[in-house]
């Protein structure tokens, strides 16, 4: 019985003394902080993505609060996530396009002539270093998926040795733009329906050469749609700073010679099928 | 002095590859090609800036005439192979992987040289600075692999003194017998251009550094050894006993600092096959546009040494040995252990082309992405007393800063590592992407920091 | 493709096309070793010491033996099946046989089979998949197995055999007190058919206080026993009794570059030096080094176990520390602890330091002078 009694005392008398201890250091070690900052904190995704250029959601609810960025620079957060933390703090959310990652290759393993015969790190960087990697061109996709190792949402999945972004789980936080060797990867307004999958500025013949899927700098969606193309040298690419975007009646419209130009959905599934026609 | 009972020098680390390599061609006496209708010369043939080039298409050149122009300190000049027309500047496959641009060149078969500098036969009381130039002029690069530019090399920076020139003729790398042969067919040229490059240095101290499975070459150099009071030192068959800082260790103790250049600790590296350039471009005035490339592999008919011209495509120097008995699976520029792989039969060849090797599939290393088993053979077999196997886990787990605390950027990437690795890890690679991504991190640090 | 069309010309030598070349980092030669050489020759060098196993103690540690190799064989396989991995390409690397044969010869002969069977899973799984397989797992994975059995079933991992010829030398034996208590009963002069016997380190740590003036290990630790012990005449594990064969086995694994030797040397030569100053000073504390180094696990885990490639340091200087605390703590775990053998557990714990140990312990590479060291 005793043994229970002096249990009893030691824990009472621990909890005693610890408890009067929290309760003073709390009262003078007190860290000031602002306590919008928790608020906006629980505002934000809690992804520590980096998106918006710093170390963290913390770090950004801190800059938000003290007014040096505007709530919008969160790539995640919705509209609606957006306004709420800026109706919270009342201050104005800001303005700016929600963006999205594409990755402007078309180069498949059906499209490119693959050389098969790469034997080494799997790792696009270490890849790119060897004689350019081991598809023919240059500028195109590696498809060793060092963008999907770096993507914190896992949005980027790499089908036929061609890194395919998933629109409707990418926030545009950025991490594949610096993750990529070869700077395939571009963010892009969301808003854009349609993209040119290609990157190389090489000559026609010599890209098409290399890849079935690249762009030959035919002019054909500059032609028909000005405003909302831009050709340079043999490599059309959609204007992104322009006032309207392309939509899909557009590209139905234009009809891409080789593909390049496609609706977001239109590339994700053409991989997607022609994946699973491989594995037959 | 007994030579049996010399010493025979080497250095800690390192490994010893297989031998049968060099018995495909270290008996076959040297070739020389016959003219080709055209050749494809590399613009960019050395480390640092490509040279600018003076030529036009449609333009009428000899051999020897200058195609073009160094373009700054770092940087060598290009000389015609021989006669012809310039038909284009057209982008050719390089030896690095990507395209590169190279002079068509179309031969008149005529092979006209043009005289475009005097012979220096009294180079012995040349001016040390006259000697430079002509280095300079001649388009010397190191010929060992890296294609440094000889001049650089010479022209030792203000406060620093060296007292010792070393001639590498260890040519460690298995399957190449290039050097070899030249030591064996020109000992003349070889000391002659390691006097001059000696004279041009003030530097008494001179040795000739060669592993002893050369040993024929040995003795052919030892017998004008003493005219030219050069001394000759056998080393250990050891790989990679013919690197710089190796090779210094192994013949006079010295232990090049991290970062460091050999100047550094006094001591100037030339490759046997520089040296003889040297010596052809002050006594004979001839620039450098042919060299000694050993063209070998099991799948050749007729593995051979063949003294090509740049611009020779490979396809050509295949040619020249009858061809091929089975399928290659590799070709490689250089040596098996630093060369380069290929993927077109249409690289030329270039002034740093030591070797033209085809291997078949069961020859050539295949990587695979097994996973370390710790043995330890890569820290063992590591020149630079790395530890290969914790540096090449760290960068995979992107950990680069773990990596260059570890000295990482101190690797050689001579290959022992990979070569030794019973998982067949690509290690040397992944050092590799760790040093590039090293270095750009630094650049980067060093751009934000000038800002 | 369009650069070739280019600068083809017509050739008398046909090539096949040039986009079958093989595009790869330098080097493009490698040695003849691989990770299956290693492993096979690594179960050649454990041959001799199975060999004598089996000599001892006959059929049931051979029972033991293939038991076990096909345990660690088949639960890797059900393993790498399960979870997806190539089946025949991580069997094929023979490590699995390895450890099986390395467990068998950690476990007392005539253990049933279901102990080899519990004990391959503990090592196979528990000890190495589980991590991410061959090279990734921080502890030995025979010694998972081996001190998990030990901890699980304690009676049936200290009831040893007597080895062979230990019945025909019964007097010297009589400390052992290993005799049938019926048959012991029965007749006291004729020779007598063993059935369960101690190791010589469990005598040791169960032997009664000496009386005045008297070594209290006289009876099990004296030259005709050392003699004994070293061919390999007394209780223990299969695979651990018979010194020769283990010596021979280390001989071959130094031969054939597997093995750091001095991995061996320092951890059997720090057992040694403890002991006897232990012994020098207190020599009714624990018997003399030579019965150490002769007796229980030392020479097996010496050899066999704190060498394992995948958990023991890199370097030379890792090696050094490794060993030496290997050593240390199976001395104190051998006298002051509650176990007689302390082999398993020291090399366990200080597999558990070798990351530590590889990270503080890096070579000097090459060109760096220590003053230039402590300058940065």
């Amino acid at each position: 019985m005793s043994t229970l009694w002096i249990a009893a005392i030691v824990m009472g008398v621990l909890a005693l003394v610890l408890g009067t201890a929290i309760g003073i250091f709390v009262k003078f070690f007190k860290v000031d902080r602002d306590p919008r900052i928790e608020l906006v904190l629980e505002l934000l995704p809690g992804a520590n993505c980096g998106g918006c250029g710093r170390a963290g959601c913390a770090d950004f609810a801190k800059a938000v609060v003290a007014g040096e960025v505007q709530p919008f620079r969160c790539p995640v957060s919705s509209r609606e996530q957006v306004n709420a933390i800026a109706f919270a703090l009342g201050v104005d959310p800001g303005d700016g396009f929600a963006r999205r990652a594409v990755v402007c290759c078309s180069g498949d393993n059906r499209q490119t002539q693959m050389r098969k015969f790469y034997n080494g790190t799997i790792d696009c960087a270490a890849a790119s270093m060897i004689g350019g990697g081991p598809k023919g061109c240059r500028y195109g996709c590696i498809g060793m998926g060092n963008c999907a190792h770096a993507c914190p949402f896992g949005a980027i999945e790499v089908i036929n040795s061609l890194a395919v972004v998933h629109q409707e789980i990418c926030v545009g936080c950025g991490k594949c733009v610096d993750a990529c060797p070869r700077g395939v990867i571009k963010l892009v307004p969301a808003q854009s329906e349609a993209h040119v999958y290609c990157n190389s500025p090489e000559k026609g013949a010599v890209k098409r050469s290399l890849c079935h899927g690249g762009c030959i700098g035919c002019g054909k969606c500059e032609k028909a749609f000005p405003a909302k193309f831009k050709k340079t040298g043999f490599l059309a690419r959609v204007d992104y700073e322009a006032e309207e975007l392309p939509t899909a009646e557009d590209v139905a419209q234009i009809k891409c010679p080789t593909g390049a130009l496609a609706t977001e959905t239109r590339h994700y599934e053409a991989e997607k099928v022609s994946s699973r026609g491989g594995n037959k | 002095m007994n030579k049996s009972s010399r010493k025979v020098m080497s250095f800690t680390g390192g490994i010893h590859p297989v031998s049968e390599g060099k018995k495909l061609t270290d008996t076959h006496a040297v070739h020389t090609a016959p003219l080709l209708e055209r050749y494809t010369v590399l613009v960019q043939q050395n480390a640092g800036k490509a040279p600018d080039v003076v030529v036009k298409p449609g333009d009428k050149v000899l051999k020897y005439q200058l195609l073009a122009k160094a373009s700054g300190f770092v940087s060598a000049d290009l000389h015609s192979p021989t006669s012809g027309e310039i038909a284009g500047i057209v982008e050719v496959p390089g030896p690095m992987g990507v395209p590169a641009l190279a002079l068509d060149i179309r031969s008149d078969g005529e092979d006209r040289a043009c005289e475009i500098f005097a012979p220096i036969p009294e180079w012995r009381s040349a001016e040390p600075q006259v000697l430079l130039q002509r280095v300079a002029d001649a388009g010397l690069v190191g010929m060992g692999g890296a294609s440094f530019p000889t001049r650089v090399k010479l022209s030792i920076p203000p406060g620093k003194k060296v007292d010792t020139l070393i001639l590498n003729g260890a040519e460690c790398e298995p399957y190449l017998s290039a050097d070899h042969r030249l030591m064996l067919e020109s000992p003349c040229r070889v000391l002659e251009g390691a006097a001059i490059i000696g004279h041009l240095l003030g530097i008494q101290n001179i040795y000739v550094g060669i592993e002893i499975n050369k040993h024929d070459a040995i003795a052919e150099l030892e017998r004008f050894s003493e005219d030219y009071g050069i001394r000759i030192v056998p080393l250990q068959v050891q790989y990679p006993q013919g690197s710089e800082k190796q090779l210094i260790n192994a013949i006079v103790n010295r232990a090049v600092p991290p970062g460091g250049l050999p100047a550094d600790v006094g001591c100037v590296v030339q490759n046997v096959g520089t040296a003889a350039a040297v010596s052809d471009a002050v006594t004979l005035g001839i620039p450098l546009v042919e060299r000694i490339v050993t063209v070998t592999g099991k799948v050749l008919k007729d593995p051979g040494n063949w003294k090509l011209r740049i611009g020779t495509p490979v396809i050509k120097a295949i040619e020249f040995c009858g061809g091929i008995t089975a399928e290659p699976s590799k070709l490689i520029l250089g040596g098996p252990m630093m060369g380069f792989a290929q993927n077109s039969y249409e690289v030329p060849v270039s002034k740093n082309t030591s070797g033209i090797l085809l291997f078949s599939r069961r020859r050539a290393l295949n990587y695979s992405s097994g996973s370390c088993i710790r043995c330890g053979r890569c820290v063992q077999g590591c020149p630079m007393g790395l530890c290969t196997c914790l540096l090449a886990t760290a960068i995979e787990g992107g950990r680069y800063d773990l990596a260059e605390q570890n000295h990482v950027m101190d690797c050689l990437e001579c290959g022992s590592c990979a070569y030794v690795c019973p998982a067949h890890r690509p290690l040397v690679q992944t050092l590799r992407l760790a040093k590039a991504e090293i270095r750009r991190q630094r650049a980067a640090a060093k751009a934000n920091g000038g800002k | 493709m369009g650069i070739n069309d280019r600068v083809q010309e017509k050739s008398s030598v046909r090539l096949p096309d040039a986009k079958n070349l093989v595009l790869s980092s330098s080097p493009h030669l490698s040695s003849s070793a691989d990770v299956r050489k290693i492993m096979l020759l690594v179960i050649f060098c454990m041959l001799p010491a199975c060999g004598a196993g089996v000599w001892f103690f006959g059929l049931p540690a051979l029972k033991v033996l293939l038991l076990s190799l096909f345990f660690c064989v088949g639960l890797e396989a059900l393993w790498c099946f399960c979870a997806g991995k190539p089946v025949w390409g991580t069997i094929g690397d023979c490590s699995a046989a390895v450890t099986g044969i390395l467990l068998a010869l950690n476990l007392p002969p005539g253990v049933p089979f279901y102990v080899p069977l519990v004990g391959a899973a503990l090592a196979i799984w528990l000890g190495k998949q589980i991590y991410g397989g061959l090279g990734n797992n921080p502890f030995n994975p025979v010694l998972v197995g081996r001190v998990g059995l030990l901890i699980a079933l304690p009676a049936l991992m200290t009831t040893w055999s007597p080895a062979r010829g230990m019945a025909e030398n019964y007097p010297e034996y009589q400390a052992f007190g290993m005799a049938d208590p019926a048959l012991a009963a029965g007749a006291t002069s004729a020779p007598m058919e063993l059935t369960t016997c101690a190791t010589p380190l469990g005598v040791a740590s169960t032997l009664p206080a000496p009386e005045a003036g008297k070594n209290r290990f006289e009876k099990i630790d004296n030259p005709s026993m050392w003699k004994e012990y070293f061919i390999g005449r007394q209780g223990g594990c299969i695979g651990e009794t018979c010194a020769p064969a283990l010596l021979l086995g280390g001989i071959l694994l130094v031969i054939f570059n597997l093995i750091n030797w001095r991995v061996p040397l320092y951890f059997a030569g720090t057992v040694f030096v403890l002991s006897g100053i232990v012994h020098f000073f207190f020599p009714q504390v624990t018997p003399t080094p030579l019965f150490h180094l002769l007796t229980g696990g030392l020479l097996l885990g010496a050899i066999f176990m704190a060498t394992d490639m995948v958990t023991s340091p890199i370097t030379g200087t890792g090696c050094l520390i490794f060993a030496v605390g290997c050593g240390i703590i199976t001395t104190v775990i051998r006298i002051w602890g509650n176990y007689p053998e302390g082999v398993s557990f020291s090399i366990l714990f200080m597999n558990a330091l070798v990351p530590l140990i590889d990270r503080w312990f890096v070579k000097r590479p090459f060109g760096y002078t220590r003053r230039r060291r402590e300058a940065k």
